[in-house]
């Protein structure tokens, strides 16, 4: 179990240390590609030469491939220096650098959106998990019933249904048809609670949706599957209520897979909801991410992709965990 | 006049699928006293599983499941009776092993708390530390080495005959009066499947519970069924005493099954003697006799076997078959029994 | 004495297991551990032995699927033991394969014209009045309708598709044929059919096959030798009717009783005449030193621990009877009752 333990472990930072490769190589690529300058998408396009020279200095832009690599690496684990001329421009670990644009330092830029994303992944999670969950639970008990076929259709809509769709329309109903929540900004949790609610519920409501519609989906055929097993068939032999071979024999076999895509979904949303918080003008790490590929801003890009890395492959390790947790048969071989 | 234990009169259980009505037991009677051993013998879709899931009321579950006629375990019907009532007694009253004991125990529940889950719902106020006692008491008596460790084992951790052992333990963690076991040595290879049916054997002694056998195997059959029923195509087509029907077969199935296997007890014989074709869809069966597709001697009874479907006649060994009796011993005389 | 087709010595199959972080080797399954036998040509040989004996994963070396940890395979005289895919081309066409599972062994994708004609085109193999002619010649051969050439597997029953699965083993009238238990999958009465299929293939095309199978009665129907294996030994090998007759292996013995008989008048003597083994067979990774069955045998004693008793004729029995057992069963031996509980390995 340790050794399964620590495998997995080394397992995920290889991981990170291959996204870093990754990104960093396209960091790299794609000024090269485009015939474009990064000292000069730092400054813009009208510096002189001696500026131009000095960014390229200050971010060591001339040495070797490596070398830049290597100080990008030593950056996130360890903070690194920025020489700037005769000053010494420090910057925190994890540094992912500076914005082109804003020549903010990338790390404590992106550190002000996460909460945003945080409360939109977090919320909606929840919501989609116990909606698309007991939807697919109640499918499952009732094949081929009205209630059956209603969730299975409203599922079915929910998958197909872009989320600039149903955004939008639930933005136009809610707030501007039947007025009963503001239309308006996010408000941080810890400044007003009921406030951060109010403003959170349509996006959480609307990007859950699109997730609960999947979970129900594949909740119904988990449980089916599981329904069908033999040792249910026991388990009502040996005499138990209807309410204990479904609620303890077969919800525990029937959610173990969920357990798995709830991991990645929930990492990859911490990594920013583009659509929903474009739709609902939520200034998170997805709209930061829109944000930086529009102007062209790679290190920020560079940091989004870092932090939804990340986050999956966090998602990942404490998936694999919680499954050797469930599954007996994992833990002890 | 009392009943048997156990007397099932006109069985019927059919499914409704999409691709049509699945008569998955016909009209099938039977019964079967206390401390007896009955043995149900048939192929794949025979409806012998089928009737014995019936018996435990496991078809309630399933919405497309219809099940009528009797069901009477000791004075009680149980086609009728309600849910509660029959759940009662399951488990309980009567109680099943089924084939595989890798799938039909929970992967992730250890075996001690799923035989402690199966004695508690039966015995709601007995406290935990009682019913483990219980567990480990009856994992004991069924063979299992350092039972108290093993308890807290997960099924995939037991051998399969270890884990058949522990099914049993399950199934009569609760002294029932019925037990059905459901081709329990299939899946087991021959020297554990003799552990078994020793096991069973000695239970069945010790407990004097009434046993119902369902396999396909003659061989299980003739080693501890009292009775024997043999089905085909959803019907019952023979029944006897094990010893009668062993010697004096009478349906042409059960000739074929005879001389399909190979036996140990015989001099070995230059071919088998198979029954020809496949068996039956259940949900298109062939008109009159089922059996009649692959019967070498449908022909001989004028056109009744293609029409008219053959009713369970005789007295305790009883057959269904168009062909008058005594051609059917000649015939078996003749042709059948020196070729077994 | 006809000529060896097949012939196998020392051989070998372990696979490693791993642990821990680097995955380190810390033992092996012995699946297969040194097994001398030899297949003659036109003969069947059965294998019989319980789940976790070997039977399968030599099977799969005979037909080089699995490339041997040790040892050797000689078929017609060439060793074929570490040949690559390639150099094993050739052999492939005199060395075919019966799966158990007539549903998994045939891909359901596929129409059965095609998975029969697989093998043709894989290998080349003109078909002078056409690849259908063919596969419906073949067909016909294992008794399916030629007709149904077009169909897929799920349109047809069990026995059927295996029926199937012998035509394709068939196509490149091969030599040597490996039937992994190839009926216990079916119905009974199917059972039958199928075996009788085998026979009346046998010898119409003079072939040669290695049997293996967990049911005594179905070995001994169709072997003329049959070989018994125990964690991944043989135990004993012998014509089919010595062995039947004058079982010498306490194994052999245990397990010949055991097989229930469909004759309910001999019930009695049956269980009388049955000896019991009791507990578990030992683990393949760590089998007991000397003789592997000492654990669960009730003749054991010291020397069995520490002697493995090699394979040869024992008693009185003819050269082709080879037995491994320091102290073999005698004829009309009393063996009855139930073995001792298993001693620790």
């Amino acid at each position: 179990m340790v050794a399964y333990l620590i495998r997995r472990l080394i397992n995920a930072v290889l991981t990170l240390l291959v996204v870093t490769l990754v990104t960093f190589g396209i960091f790299f690529m794609v000024p090269k590609l485009t015939g474009s300058d990064p000292a000069l998408l730092y400054i813009g396009k009208t510096a002189d030469k001696v500026a131009v020279e000095g960014i390229r200095e200050k971010m060591g832009l001339s040495d070797p491939i490596l070398v830049q690599y290597g100080k990008f690496l030593k950056g996130i684990v360890a903070g690194r220096d920025y020489a700037n001329g005769p000053d010494v421009q420090h910057c925190d670990a994890p540094c992912l650098g500076y914005s082109f644009k804003t020549e903010q330092e990338v790390t404590p830029l992106l550190m002000d959106d996460l909460p945003v994303t945080l409360s939109l992944a977090l919320g909606a999670a929840i919501l989609w998990l116990i909606g698309g969950v007991t939807a697919g639970v109640i499918s499952a008990l009732r094949k081929g019933s009205i209630p059956d076929r209603a969730v299975m259709f409203i599922a079915l809509a929910g998958v197909s249904l872009p989320i600039y769709f149903t955004g939008l329309l639930s933005k136009q109903i809610f707030v501007n048809w039947l007025g009963w929540l503001p239309e308006g900004n996010y408000v941080p949790f810890l400044e007003s609670p009921s406030e951060w609610f109010i403003q959170m519920l349509l996006p959480w409501i609307t990007l859950a949706f699109l997730f609960a519609a999947t979970y129900a989906r594949l909740t119904r055929a988990n449980m089916l599957e599981t329904l069908g097993e033999d040792y249910i068939r026991t388990a009502r032999a040996k005499g138990l209520t209807e309410r204990i071979v479904i609620g303890k024999h077969a919800l525990r076999s029937g959610l173990t897979p969920i357990v798995t895509i709830f991991g990645l979904d929930l990492g990859a949303l911490l990594g920013g909801a583009v659509l929903t918080e474009a739709v609902f003008n939520l200034r998170g790490l997805g709209y930061q991410a829109l944000q930086a590929i529009r102007g062209n801003d790679l290190p920020v890009i560079l940091g989004v992709t870092m932090i939804a890395a990340f986050f999956i492959v966090i998602a990942n390790l404490v998936v694999d965990l919680v499954y050797s947790a469930i599954d007996p048969r994992v833990r002890l071989g | 006049m009392s009943r048997p234990f156990l007397e099932v009169k006109d069985l019927n259980v059919r499914f409704e699928t999409d691709d049509g009505i699945v008569q998955a037991v016909t009209d099938s009677s039977f019964s079967l006293e206390a401390g007896k051993t009955l043995g149900i013998v048939g192929e794949s879709g025979s409806g012998k599983s089928v009737t014995s899931l019936a018996l435990l009321g496991l078809h309630r579950t399933r919405s497309n499941a219809k099940v009528t006629g009797e069901i009477w375990l000791d004075e009680q019907e149980l086609v009728s009776a309600s849910d509660a009532d029959v759940r009662g007694l399951r488990g309980g009253k009567m109680s099943m092993i089924f084939q595989d004991p890798l799938s039909a125990m929970h992967p992730y529940f250890t075996v001690g708390s799923q035989i402690v889950e199966a004695y508690r719902v039966h015995h709601p106020g007995v406290n935990k530390k009682v019913a483990r006692e219980r567990a480990i008491d009856m994992l004991a008596r069924v063979g299992i080495p350092q039972p108290a460790r093993r308890f807290n084992d997960y099924a995939h951790q037991f051998s399969g005959g270890m884990r058949q052992r522990a099914m049993i333990a399950m199934a009569l963690v609760n002294d029932p009066k019925l037990l059905i076991a459901d081709e329990p040595t299939t899946a087991l290879d021959v020297t554990v499947q003799a552990q078994i049916l020793d096991l069973i054997r000695d239970l069945q002694a010790e407990f004097g519970s009434a046993v119902i056998m369902i396999t396909h195997d003659l061989g299980v059959v003739a080693e501890l069924a009292d009775e024997v029923l043999v089905m085909y195509g959803g019907k019952v087509i023979e029944k006897g005493p094990t010893i009668d029907l062993f010697q004096r077969p009478q349906h042409p199935y059960t000739w074929g099954l005879l001389g399909s296997m190979p036996r140990l007890d015989r001099e070995v014989r230059d071919r088998l003697i198979p029954v020809k074709g496949s068996p039956p869809s259940l949900i298109n069966l062939p008109s009159g006799c089922a059996f009649h597709p692959r019967c070498p001697y449908a022909g001989r009874n004028g056109d009744r076997s293609f029409t008219e479907v053959p009713v369970l006649t005789g007295g305790v060994h009883s057959v269904a078959c168009h062909m008058p009796p005594e051609e059917r011993n000649r015939l078996f005389q003749e042709d059948i029994a020196p070729n077994l | 004495m006809s000529e060896n087709l097949l012939e196998v010595t020392g051989l070998q199959k372990h696979f490693p297991i791993t642990k821990g972080l680097f995955k380190r080797q810390v033992g092996a399954v012995r699946a297969v551990d040194g097994i001398d036998l030899t297949v003659q040509a036109g003969e069947t040989l059965g294998l019989v032995g319980e789940s976790g004996c070997g039977k399968s994963t030599a099977g799969r070396l005979f037909t080089r699927i699995l490339e041997p940890t040790g040892g050797k395979i000689v078929f017609e005289g060439q060793d074929i033991s570490h040949r690559n895919m390639a150099q094993l081309r050739p052999l492939r066409r005199d060395v075919q394969m019966i799966f158990q599972d007539p549903y998994s062994s045939l891909n359901p994708r596929h129409t059965i014209g095609t998975i029969i004609s697989a093998p043709l085109q894989i290998q080349n193999i003109p078909t002078p009045q056409g690849l259908k002619k063919a596969v419906q010649e073949l067909l016909e051969l294992v008794g399916l309708n030629p007709e149904h050439y077009n169909r897929y597997p799920h349109e047809f029953s069990g026995g059927q598709r295996q029926r199937i699965g012998i035509a394709r083993a068939l196509a490149l009238r091969p030599k040597l044929i490996i039937a992994d238990e190839p009926v216990s999958a079916l119905d009974v009465s199917i059972q039958a059919q199928v075996v009788n299929l085998l026979e009346d293939l046998q010898s119409e095309f003079d072939l040669t096959y290695v049997f293996i199978a967990h049911d005594l009665s179905v070995v001994r129907h169709i072997s003329d030798r049959v070989a018994v294996m125990y964690l991944g030994k043989v135990m004993e090998i012998a014509n089919r009717d010595d062995l039947y007759k004058n079982p010498r292996h306490p194994y052999t013995v245990a397990l010949m009783s055991a097989v229930p008989v469909p004759d309910p008048v001999r019930r009695d003597r049956a269980q009388r005449n049955r000896v019991l083994l009791t507990g578990d067979v030992p683990s393949p990774i760590n089998p007991p030193s000397g003789c592997r069955f000492r654990t669960r045998c009730w003749k054991a004693q010291d020397i069995c621990a520490t002697e493995e008793p090699p394979l040869v004729t024992r008693l009185d029995d003819p050269a082709s009877h080879l037995t491994a057992c320091h102290f073999p069963v005698v004829d009309d031996e009393a063996v009855t009752g139930r073995t001792p509980a298993a001693a620790p390995a």
